[in-house]
């Protein structure tokens, strides 16, 4: 199916120094991002974060204290959420208990007074995307949670609104599910160039869907990127722990090198290079993350490939988790804590075993240095 | 779950219910047996007493005027009571209570004494008309009482409590989540109320009316003290067979006519209105 005629680009939105206040507790904090149009946008965050009610925000349920959302530079604070065109995806389904499968994706086409053979066309044509075709007459107790959940996103796409907001639609199911219905949502996505605003708790989520994804914590964006940035490039602690797993060390900076980085010292006497957003000081205290994976034992082909200026430790093997596809390793580095690895279990590998002494090597690019205040 | 243990959760569910099941059938069944058996026999079975009921027209027009009082009262009741138990529904649980509270509150007093109050109110010379003659809005006291209207009035107020709670508690089993998705998808206010709120709350409408319209068909206290003459309900009649006349064979005979048609009257509204698809249907 081609995106239909009407649909291509869907809508830019931009969320403007929204705030939102409940008595003394503010949910939402100065949120400001665009959205480009035709892209795949989530929220991540711990609940409590406040993306839901900034979703809420945007869908109309909840009112701004201060700020507005404009959908391709129309403002939306005066308009209630049935006058703003955009479709939405519960977390609940919120599937029309008496009405059948039919009835439910015809419903936003008979509001807006459509021809009745406007009607079965499209409708036809919106379970056909979601794969429901044969479901028609069937009422929604009749289905599994994820069937429902694809009778929701029908609904929601069969008015061909421009902006699609989803609130942790996926999150009642589960895992494998959970994982089909990721791809099939993006390719979907992907075909009819709908802006998606996506929120979720889940950071696997937000990386496999997403264009970009704006990381959330007490009513904040603490940042906004691609999956890859973000991962690779965290801007600050919070990010770095609730995005994938990072290893963290206690810290003080030595000295300024080259091109952003800077020398640190460990509390046990580990030195290493690390990376900083903003520039440091001599003797301030930071903390530096560490990918698990980006942690190699020396004595393998890619610690050579880091070069001379990798920065490098000598640990002990305290423990072994196999995980299948990988094997965590915790390595014990003395006065300076521990560190957890993460190798893949590859035909010929060597797995270190328990007790062992291990050198580590990392790159001070993948060591991203955060200020803290002094303990 | 084996069915070993299975049977064993049958025989402590049925021993939940012996004591309500010994209750009902020393206190209901049995009577409602001699009851049946004192209508129809008199030194020997005959069917005399309901031939008398449905020869004379008297006894015709108590029980029309019965069901029709009983229509009419319901049907007030519904429309007094949904948009109440809307709005308790759909308020913040703290309100909720709070209004629950007074809507209950007239239960623990007794039905005499608020009927008395009521005939204080509606009076020729009662509150109610003495302000409306004092704002000019009607010229000469308005018959409140000893009437239809009285009847209708009185009933309402004992059971319109039936007809909220049992609105409100299919109410708040709505997903308000529904109402919002119907908003998101468009709908104004008015059309997500009346093609989602109002189709959910069905069975608590059938629910409600089938209540107030059984408890209004064996009304008793307040018919006979705010209705006139004219007003008699089959409740009533019974009571004076009893009392007056002691013909106590011709009063089972007028109640078995009652519980039988009440019974003719559910099983056609359950045709009609088909309850269990309705009830089946939530969720």
């Amino acid at each position: 199916m081609a995106p239909p005629e009407g649909l291509d680009g869907g809508a830019e939105v931009r969320l403007q120094a929204l705030t939102k206040t409940f008595g003394p507790v503010v949910a939402v904090r100065d949120v400001s991002v665009t959205i480009d149009r035709g892209s795949f946008f989530t929220l991540l965050g711990p609940s409590g974060s406040g993306k839901t009610t900034t979703l809420m925000m945007v869908a109309g349920f909840a009112h701004p204290t201060s700020g507005d959302v404009f959908v391709d530079g129309k403002p939306m604070a005066a308009l209630p959420p049935q006058k703003r065109d955009l479709g939405m995806v519960f977390q609940s389904y919120a599937v029309f208990p008496h009405l059948t499968v039919y009835e439910n994706v015809a419903f936003p086409l008979q509001i807006r007074k459509a021809p009745r053979l406007e009607i079965v066309h499209r409708v036809a044509e919106a379970l056909e995307l979601v794969r429901l075709t044969g479901y028609e007459r069937r009422l929604p107790r009749q289905l599994s949670g994820g069937e429902q959940q694809r009778v929701a996103l029908a609904r929601a796409l069969v008015f061909r609104p421009r902006v699609l907001l989803m609130d942790e639609p996926l999150g009642a199911l589960d895992k494998k599910l959970r994982a089909h219905m990721q791809l099939e949502l993006k390719h979907i996505q992907q075909r009819l160039h709908v802006t998606v605003i996506y929120v979720t708790h889940d950071q696997e989520e937000a990386l496999t869907m997403s264009d970009r994804v704006a990381v959330m914590q007490s009513g904040r964006i603490e940042q906004v990127g691609t999956p890859a940035e973000l991962y690779d490039r965290p801007g600050s602690r919070f990010v770095a722990d609730f995005l994938g797993e990072s290893n963290f060390l206690d810290a003080v900076v030595v000295a300024a090198e080259h091109d952003g980085r800077w020398r640190c010292r460990a509390a046990g006497g580990l030195e290493f290079s690390g990376m900083a957003a903003a520039a440091l000081s001599a003797g301030q205290p930071v903390t530096a993350a560490v990918r698990p994976e980006k942690l190699v034992p020396a004595d393998e082909p890619g610690a050579a490939a880091l070069g001379a200026s990798a920065n490098t430790c000598k640990g002990m093997v305290e423990e072994a988790i196999y995980v299948g596809d990988v094997t965590r390793y915790r390595v014990g580095l003395g006065a300076d804590g521990a560190v957890v690895i993460k190798m893949p279990n590859r035909v010929g590998s060597r797995p270190p075993s328990t007790g062992a002494a291990l050198a580590l090597a990392w790159s001070p690019e993948d060591t991203r240095l955060f200020p803290r205040a002094s303990a | 779950m084996t069915s070993v243990e299975e049977r064993r959760e049958q025989r402590r569910h049925l021993l939940a219910l012996a004591p309500a099941l010994v209750v009902l059938t020393v206190l209901f069944v049995y009577p409602l047996l001699g009851i049946v058996t004192r209508s129809v026999y008199k030194s020997g079975y005959t069917l005399d007493l309901y031939r008398q009921i449905f020869r004379v027209p008297v006894y015709l027009q108590v029980l029309g005027g019965t069901f029709k009082v009983s229509a009419l009262v319901t049907l007030v009741c519904l429309l007094l009571g949904y948009p109440l138990a809307y709005v308790l529904a759909t308020r913040r649980p703290r309100t909720a209570q709070l209004l629950m509270i007074i809507i209950v509150l007239p239960f623990f007093t007794s039905i005499i004494v608020r009927t008395y109050a009521w005939m204080v109110l509606l009076g020729r010379n009662g509150i109610v008309n003495e302000y409306l003659m004092a704002l000019h809005l009607t010229a000469a006291p308005l018959p409140l009482l000893y009437n239809q209207a009285g009847v209708v009035i009185g009933m309402t107020y004992v059971l319109l409590p039936y007809m909220i709670l049992t609105l409100y508690s299919v109410m708040r089993g709505i997903d308000p989540g529904l109402v919002r998705a119907a908003h998101s998808l468009g709908a104004s206010r008015l059309q997500a109320f009346r093609r989602v709120f109002l189709p959910l709350s069905l069975p608590g409408i059938a629910g409600g009316t089938l209540l107030v319209f059984i408890l209004s068909l064996g009304f008793f206290i307040t018919p006979a003290l705010m209705g006139g003459p004219g007003d008699m309900m089959i409740a009533m009649l019974i009571e004076r067979e009893v009392e007056i006349t002691l013909n106590w064979a011709f009063a089972s005979a007028l109640a078995v006519v009652l519980l039988a048609l009440t019974l003719v009257g559910f099983v056609g509204y359950n045709r009609i209105v088909r309850l269990e698809r309705i009830f089946e249907g939530r969720g």
